[in-house]
């Protein structure tokens, strides 16, 4: 075997091959394979920013909750406060309400006391002159007499 | 070892000659000078440039995916990680749409298969006289830098496969099971002989069809370059560039084919009928 023109045959031929590679074999091999990393970035990417969101998310929702709890326990004071007015109120109009009642049966208790002091001071008053008319079996002056009598039956 | 003018069959014939070593009849152990040496020296004898240029090829592979794999990163892949990643999960794809048993043995036994003989098979895009001119250079007269052209180092592949065929065989389904699929098919126990031959050949046609259909295409590929090389050097490019471009597609399939029909003869052996 001796190196003859041969090798610079192959040598051209290699030269235009690699050329070719170069030009239409290469490109679509590197495409590929970008397009593969770009598609792991991109996921990669959409996955931090889910992680992201989520955190946000979370984040949110605490908050809302201890607002939520927030609002409940304002509600649930004002409504203590709102129940406790009414039982106050309640008491306050039960006690008026009693007193009420108490004044008009002290009030109708004593219209009946009057009225039976009336009566009685009336009948009082009836059965003395008769008494004293019995008593003094004779003819009195009712007139004259009522005025005393009167007196005695006030005294009563 | 042609002569300083070479005909054209002493320089196909030169190509086409690996650089053997071995024991010689008389001029004892040594470099055989020529297809008649090396033929005497028989069986014992190696190929050394198969052997040199398969394991300078295995060791690039193993180096630039182990590189790529000690790298590795769950970001954004690098250059090289993305490569690797696209060939692994291409291997992967492949095997879990074939093999449908579980063995943490197969997808790297195709991996390797894949990109080792895809590197073996790139070997013959590098111009036929290129590398010969420099060992020719630095004293060595024969080298053929394709190992897959050379039967040996196909054979060699296809019979680790073959005994892996039939080392799944047996475990998946024992030894009576293996038997008994050799001898009782396809026509029931009356004609176990027949069976046996028919399955034999079947069992046997595996690795040899395997061997011979890479070694084939590479062989011939490789032998059109030389013809090629033999034309007037200026009219070279008109044949050899088309032949090299078409040779891309040769050498990624038989790669592929290769990886491919492994995996369909392991699961095909890790099947129960």
């Amino acid at each position: 075997m001796n190196l003859n023109l041969t090798l610079v045959g192959q040598a051209i031929s290699f030269a235009i091959f690699v050329w070719f590679c170069m030009k239409y074999v290469w490109p679509p091999v590197t495409e590929a394979m970008h397009a593969r990393q770009k598609k792991i970035a991109d996921g990669l990417d959409a996955a931090s920013r889910a992680a992201r969101d989520l955190e946000l998310a979370q984040e949110k929702a605490g908050q809302q909750l201890r607002e939520g709890k927030e609002q409940a326990a304002l509600i649930i004071e004002q409504a203590n406060k709102r129940a406790n007015q009414i039982v106050e109120e309640a008491k306050d109009n039960a006690r008026a309400e009693g007193e009420r009642l108490l004044a008009a049966a002290q009030a109708e208790i004593e219209q009946e006391v009057n009225r039976a002091k009336e009566e009685l001071r009336a009948q009082v008053s009836a059965l003395s002159l008769k008494g004293a008319e019995q008593i003094l079996n004779a003819s009195i002056d009712e007139k004259a007499h009522a005025e005393l009598v009167e007196k005695l039956a006030a005294e009563l | 070892m042609a002569g300083a003018n070479p005909t054209p069959s002493e320089y196909i014939q030169h190509h086409l000659q690996n650089l053997t070593f071995g024991l010689h009849p008389e001029n004892g152990l040594g470099f055989a000078h020529g297809a008649k040496e090396a033929a005497e020296m028989g069986f014992w004898a190696v190929h050394v440039d198969t052997i040199g240029w398969s394991i300078f090829l295995g060791l690039i592979f193993i180096t630039l995916f182990r590189s790529a794999a000690k790298k590795a990163t769950t970001g954004v892949p690098g250059a090289l990680q993305n490569f690797v990643e696209i060939l692994v999960e291409f291997v992967d794809q492949s095997v879990k749409d074939t093999f449908h048993g579980r063995s943490s043995l197969i997808a790297p036994l195709a991996l390797t298969i894949f990109v080792w003989v895809f590197l073996m098979n790139l070997m013959d895009l590098v111009p036929v006289d290129f590398l010969p001119a420099l060992f020719m250079a630095l004293g060595v007269d024969y080298m053929k830098v394709v190992p897959t052209t050379d039967v040996n180092a196909t054979l060699g592949m296809s019979l680790s496969v073959f005994v892996l065929i039939i080392y799944y065989s047996i475990k998946v389904k024992g030894v009576n099971g293996f038997v008994g699929e050799l001898t009782l098919q396809p026509f029931g126990k009356k004609m176990i002989p027949f069976n046996l031959l028919l399955e034999g050949v079947g069992l046997i046609a595996k690795p040899i069809s395997l061997a011979l259909r890479l070694f084939g295409n590479l062989y011939a590929g490789e032998l059109i370059f030389i013809l090629i090389a033999i034309m007037p050097f200026w009219i070279q490019w008109a044949l050899s560039v088309p032949w090299a471009i078409f040779h891309i597609l040769v050498i990624v399939l038989q790669a592929f084919i290769f990886m491919m029909l492994t995996i369909v003869y392991l699961s095909m052996a890790c099947e129960d009928h």
